[in-house]
């Protein structure tokens, strides 16, 4: 499922990132904050009113901030086998 | 640029470098600018454990070698020698966040393979403990081959340790440089990872504070409804925590004014003195305390992390009008003041959003026009409360800002639309860990900032009141005509006010209007200097409070006016001149200035016909 899907608060790592959806410099940023493919991840909050706003999600130990149309290109994997999935192969 | 050794304080943002660089250099620093940028520079004085004194900067907080902003640019340049005004450094100080390892570590990798000697600050180590991690530093400094020194910056834990560390590299005793050659950036996140895990002893489940406060703080509706509550807080806070402080330094003043006229003969040198300097100047001062509270709140709200919770809280909002949450940083800086606020677009990377976060942020209230703010609504507004504890000053006070963020969201909308049209940009941004602030911190950036705001009063508005008092003062006035007028600022006021008698600004307000362009607050002092030339030989006159004064001459449509303007007003030079340097041209300077003129005459006009309609006038 994509990252604006997953529900808050349950544990998933990241499946894959469509990075031609993402300028150069978002892919970078999004690569700096530890955001790849492997990495855990955790959706926290949903902003906005009507929850069409930013999602704050937890990479790694970090908690970072971005839209919908970027949070759209993550695709995540739940489950049991995606818990701390960081040091085995994806 | 200075002739002692130079370290770097370099890291990711949000590991703790401010408070690290605080607590090592103490109060002694000293800001500036790199030439050529708007870049701030942060530098100050270090004592080695033997005595030696180096030169440390703190350079702005980044990702990577790999710039996406200006201040990021500088960062970079600085550490490979490349930066106009600043030799390459001796030696770097890399500071990375004890609980966020992985992340911090890459960088961290990226900067010890440039070979300069290095140390490693493992900070706020204490935060990491909180999180249930347990580190070791021996372990990293063995991995990364530099020494580690863990710190908790705002406890000064680690720092002597940290100072012989420095001391060792600063005795040439070379480290063995595994030189690693370029590696691509999935290598290097790879061996970050490695070693943090490494270096993490235990991991147990945590805390986790932030995240519980988080759901508070960044709940859709009470998150927002916080965000404004705390606002509103803020801007009460600027109006009754001040009236003490700003009483007594009036009183100062008028002691000072009366120690003048005691002291000197009447003539000329006694009228400049009173009415130029001391009158001039002294109108402007005591807004001092006013100016710090809100800088206060700022600095809380930035040190404390919470400032990334706004930006998180208002992106929905700002995407509204095209921009992103990140603007909303800037925008609350340039409550404080615009110049400051249009430096911090550095960090929007998308330039048709920096663009058009430039050209609003002079609509934010910035703190020069508290003066003119709080002189008007302390004249012509009742002190009374409207209920709960609301008094109506700070209410009307609210207001106006809230005028302010209105049109700068409605001129965003039509710029986006118009000359910045465009795809809007995302939203990317790191929510640091909850922290409290540390006093030291507080203290420092508050002097640094009352400092600024003295240095202001003591050169520009000094000077544009000098000249002023000039203007003003001469030709001498036949008797019955009053010296204001007659005066040479007052033929050219005559000219302003042809343009401006339309929306019910007097010749007192044309009359301050050109010296205001300097700085804003001069428009207060401009006001006060006319009366004190006015009312020269007139000690009652005198003896009355400006605010007094203005009931007398000003109605209140024509004050309503005033205040709208000043909402909209047009900037001051420094802001001119930043957005000139910052837009790399007069094209969209002249833009800014053109069409804020408009709007604040506009609104102005609105307000003066409107009042004259409920019979206010």
């Amino acid at each position: 499922m994509r990252l604006t899907e997953l529900p808050l608060r349950q544990p998933a790592y990241v499946d894959l990132i469509d990075w031609s959806a993402l300028t150069p410099s978002e892919g970078q940023r999004l690569r700096e904050y530890g955001l790849c493919e492997g990495a855990s991840v955790e959706a926290l909050h949903h902003g906005g009113f009507l929850g069409k706003g930013p999602i704050a999600c937890k990479v790694g130990r970090m908690t970072i901030a971005m839209r919908r149309t970027h949070a759209a290109a993550v695709t995540v994997r739940t489950g049991p086998d995606g818990v701390g999935s960081q040091d085995k192969p994806a | 640029m200075s002739a002692l050794p130079l370290v770097a304080l370099v890291g990711n943002p949000n590991a703790g470098k401010s408070a690290l660089f605080n607590a090592l250099t103490g109060a002694r620093q000293k800001l500036g600018n790199y030439p050529g940028v708007t870049v701030e520079r942060k530098a100050g004085r270090l004592a080695l454990t033997d005595g030696r004194p180096v030169e440390l900067v703190d350079l702005p907080g980044t990702y990577s070698l790999d710039p996406t902003s200006p201040d990021e640019q500088v960062t970079r340049d600085v550490i490979l020698g490349k930066q106009d005004g600043e030799k390459r450094p001796d030696a770097l100080v890399i500071v990375v966040d004890a609980s966020n390892l992985d992340n911090h570590l890459r960088f961290a990798l990226e900067l010890i393979a440039l070979g300069l000697p290095t140390v490693v600050a493992l900070n706020m180590v204490d935060l990491a403990t909180r999180d249930g991690l347990e580190l070791d530093a021996h372990i990293l400094s063995r991995e990364l081959g530099v020494p580690v020194v863990s710190t908790v910056a705002v406890r000064k834990r680690g720092l002597d340790h940290l100072r012989q560390e420095l001391d060792g590299l600063m005795n040439g005793a070379p480290r063995p440089y595994a030189g690693h050659g370029a590696r691509d950036f999935d290598t290097v996140r790879a061996e970050a990872r490695r070693i943090a895990r490494a270096a993490i002893v235990r991991e147990t489940p945590s805390r986790r504070l932030t995240a519980a406060v988080d759901r508070v703080l960044l709940h859709p509706v009470a998150g927002f409804v916080l965000l404004l509550a705390l606002l509103f807080v803020m801007f009460q806070a600027v109006f009754s925590w001040a009236s003490a402080p700003a009483d007594m330094l009036e009183g100062w003043v008028t002691a000072l004014g009366e120690a003048v006229t005691n002291t000197l003969p009447p003539g000329i040198v006694h009228d400049f003195l009173l009415q130029g300097v001391v009158g001039g100047v002294g109108a402007v001062i005591v807004f001092l305390p006013q100016i710090l509270i809100l800088f206060f709140f700022i600095l809380i709200l930035e040190a404390t992390g919470y400032m990334a919770r706004a930006a998180f809280i208002m992106d929905a909002l700002m995407a509204r009008v095209g921009l992103s949450g990140r603007a909303f940083i800037p925008l609350l800086s340039s409550f404080a003041c615009a110049v400051p606020g249009i430096m911090a677009t550095r960090t929007i990377s998308d330039p048709k959003d920096r663009l058009t976060t430039i050209l609003i942020a002079p609509l934010m209230t910035c703190s020069a026009r508290l003066p003119v703010y709080g002189l008007i609504i302390s004249a012509f507004i009742p002190a009374r409360t409207v209920g709960w504890g609301i008094g109506l000053q700070g209410l009307v006070m609210f207001l106006l800002y809230v005028f302010g963020i209105v049109g700068a969201l409605v001129a965003a909308w039509a710029l986006r639309l118009t000359v910045t049209k465009g795809q809007s940009s995302g939203f990317l941004m790191e929510m640091p860990k909850y922290q409290w602030p540390r006093l030291q911190d507080l203290l420092i950036g508050l002097w640094q900032r009352a400092v600024i705001f003295l240095k202001r009063a003591g050169t520009i508005i000094l000077f544009t009141n000098i000249v002023l008092w000039v203007l003003m003062s001469f030709p001498k006035a036949p008797d019955g005509v009053r010296q204001s007028e007659y005066s040479i600022a007052g033929r050219i006021a005559g000219g302003i006010h042809l343009l401006v008698e339309p929306i019910g600004f007097n010749r007192d307000i044309s009359l301050a209007l050109l010296p205001s362009m300097a700085a804003r607050e001069v428009a207060v002092s401009a006001i006060a200097t006319v009366y004190a030339i006015d009312a020269e030989d007139d000690v009652e006159a005198l003896d009355k409070g400006l605010g007094e004064r203005l009931q007398g001459r000003w109605s209140l449509a024509t004050a309503l006016a005033f205040l709208a303007w000043f909402v909209f007003a047009p900037q001051c030079i420094s802001t001119i001149a930043v957005t000139r340097r910052e837009t790399a041209g007069w094209k969209w300077t002249g833009f800014m200035v053109g069409y804020l003129f408009v709007l604040a005459y506009v609104a102005a006009g609105i307000t003066y016909w409107t009042a004259i309609a409920l019979g206010l006038g």
